[in-house]
């Protein structure tokens, strides 16, 4: 009896401990990798291709959701403003929610489990395949040759993502307000330009994605070179991609929405 | 400067509290061929590791052309390795590159040449392996053979002094076992270099290599010239020779009895 709460104890000590080396060293990965960008803003074609890669790829599921989005924020929010007579301000809600928070962590959800995923399989299969070792060997350095150029591709695709999926969540809310239901289309869109505020709104959600895009490739990336090198590795590293970096992203999402928006 | 282009020196190496290479001692003279020849999992591909820096020793000491790898800081490490060319066992090619452009790629990385000039140098070195009409293919589509010789001329891009090649012949066919075993004998005469061959394929190993050393349990238990070896009474090096089953090598990995563990026979 005794012993068997000892182990359980032990055990989760063992996961406690553990976690936080993981942390610590995925702190270190990401300096090493701000350290090691020098060759990335030098050889900016090779950013470019992660930002095809990454980003580009990554287009069509972020259209398509950010339309559905948008689409059910129209029908949600018209339900509950039509009950206040306040149905002409359904491009301020509409607009505000995409903005401020589903575009950003929506994005960033699916990037994760888009792009992030694919990022870790990527690195594990080529450290499962010594690719990072012949790097190592031709004295070209993987964090910087590798890593760096996947880091940046994301940071800078990531706002775009989001952007591009508030955009495309306006247009679905548009259709299903003005078009299907008929809302007032000037009052839908004036009222959308007079309530969102450029520094409020828009800069804070550029910001959050930003550290969205960073959060999820460190993580992707981390844990793809942190893989043990066979298969199951690299599945279950993909796996705990997806998992870690959705959960850092609603995290940090808590964190930066507090500090933004105290004052509202 | 020395005659021994690698020199490694009472060197030890432990995996966590695994002890792989107990006092190891070898030498590569410049511009030779030379073995290291022992059975699987003796600890080769990690001697090899240790040469090129990626491993620090235990304990001893590994010179490359003077140097002391070990104790190097990763820049002047970098800058060794620029002159080191290695083949990998599998070969481990960029598999989101063309052929032509993993040759490229050391070429790309440390020089400005021009294209031209990249151009030049890619296809004289697949020519050196035969395969300047694969330059288009992607790794996926070469056989294990053909990706290895692409690997060679990978590694040979930027003329290095060195050349370490992980099993080089494992699993070629008879025909391809001969071809890369000249390919190997020719690059190092034509290009002076010095290479060193892991390997367990003793009968194409001894038709071209300049010494051979035999690794067994982390310590060198023989070595000597092609013809030395061959006429070696040691019974380790007769074993190995001429593949035999029985002798100091041990076929089964260590184990309790075979009886006891089926259940025939109860303790
Ligand atoms: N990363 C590692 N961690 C722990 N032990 C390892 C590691 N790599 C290799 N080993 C162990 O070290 C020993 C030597 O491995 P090594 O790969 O050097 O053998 P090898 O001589 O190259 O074998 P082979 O001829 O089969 O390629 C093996 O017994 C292996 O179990
Ligand atoms: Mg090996």
């Amino acid at each position: 009896m005794l012993d068997g709460i000892a182990a359980i104890l032990r055990r989760m000590g063992a996961r406690t401990i553990n976690s936080i080396w993981r942390l610590g060293l995925a702190t270190r990965f990401f300096f090493l990798t701000l350290m090691y960008s020098g060759p990335s803003f030098r050889r900016f074609h090779l950013v470019i291709k992660e930002i095809f890669s990454s980003g580009v790829l990554s287009l069509v599921i972020i259209l398509v959701s950010g339309l559905f989005v948008g689409m059910v924020l129209g029908l949600q929010g018209y339900e509950t403003l039509q009950t206040y007579g306040a149905e002409e301000s359904l491009g301020v809600l509409v607009s505000l929610s995409l903005v401020r928070e589903l575009g950003p962590v929506v994005a960033a959800l699916l990037f994760a489990s888009r792009a992030g995923s694919a990022i870790t399989a990527e690195i594990g299969l080529m450290k499962a395949t010594e690719q990072i070792s012949a790097l190592e060997m031709m004295a070209v350095d993987p964090i910087a040759r590798v890593v760096a150029p996947r880091f940046w591709g994301a940071v800078i695709s990531m706002p775009l993502l989001a952007a591009l999926f508030s955009a495309m969540g306006i247009f679905g809310g548009y259709l299903v307000g003005v078009v299907l239901i008929g809302v007032d289309e000037g009052a839908f869109w004036s009222q959308m330009q007079a309530a969102v505020d450029f520094q409020e709104d828009i800069l804070n959600g550029v910001i959050k994605s930003v550290v969205f895009g960073g959060v999820v490739t460190v993580i992707a990336l981390y844990e793809g070179y942190d893989a043990p090198p066979t298969a199951e590795g690299v599945s279950r590293a993909t796996t705990r991609t997806v998992v870690t970096s959705s959960l850092a992203v609603l995290a940090w999402d808590f964190v930066l929405t507090s500090f933004m928006f105290r004052g509202v | 400067m020395s005659d021994n282009l690698v020199e490694v020196r009472d060197l030890s190496f432990a995996y966590a509290d695994r002890l792989v290479l107990q006092g190891v001692n070898l030498a590569a003279r410049r511009g030779q061929v030379v073995a290291i020849m022992g059975n699987s999992g003796c600890g080769k591909t990690t001697l090899m590791r240790l040469i090129g820096g990626q491993l620090k020793p235990t304990q001893g000491q590994v010179r490359v052309d003077g140097e002391s790898v070990g104790e190097l800081k990763l820049r002047d490490l970098y800058r060794l390795r620029r002159r080191m060319g290695m083949l990998f066992q599998f070969g481990a090619l960029f598999t989101d590159m063309t052929v032509y452009e993993n040759v490229a790629f050391q070429l790309r990385e440390h020089t400005d040449l021009p294209e031209e000039m990249v151009r030049d140098l890619v296809l004289m070195k697949l020519n050196a392996v035969g395969l300047r009409g694969a330059q288009d293919l992607m790794p996926a589509e070469l056989s294990g053979g053909m990706a290895r010789r692409v690997a060679l001329a990978r590694a040979i891009a930027l003329d290095p002094m060195l050349i370490m090649y992980d099993e080089p012949f494992a699993g070629l066919d008879p025909i391809s076992l001969g071809i890369t075993g000249d390919l190997i004998r020719r690059l190092t005469d034509t290009l002076g270099l010095t290479s060193l061959v892991v390997t367990h394929d003793v009968q194409e190993s001894l038709k071209i290599v300049d010494y051979v050393y035999f690794i067994s349990e982390g310590v060198v238990v023989a070595q000597g010239t092609p013809k030395e070896i061959r006429a070696s009474d040691l019974s380790y090096v007769h074993q190995f020779v001429h593949g035999e089953e029985d002798g100091p090598v041990p076929f089964h990995y260590p184990a309790p009895a075979y009886a006891e563990e089926l259940g025939l026979r109860h303790a």
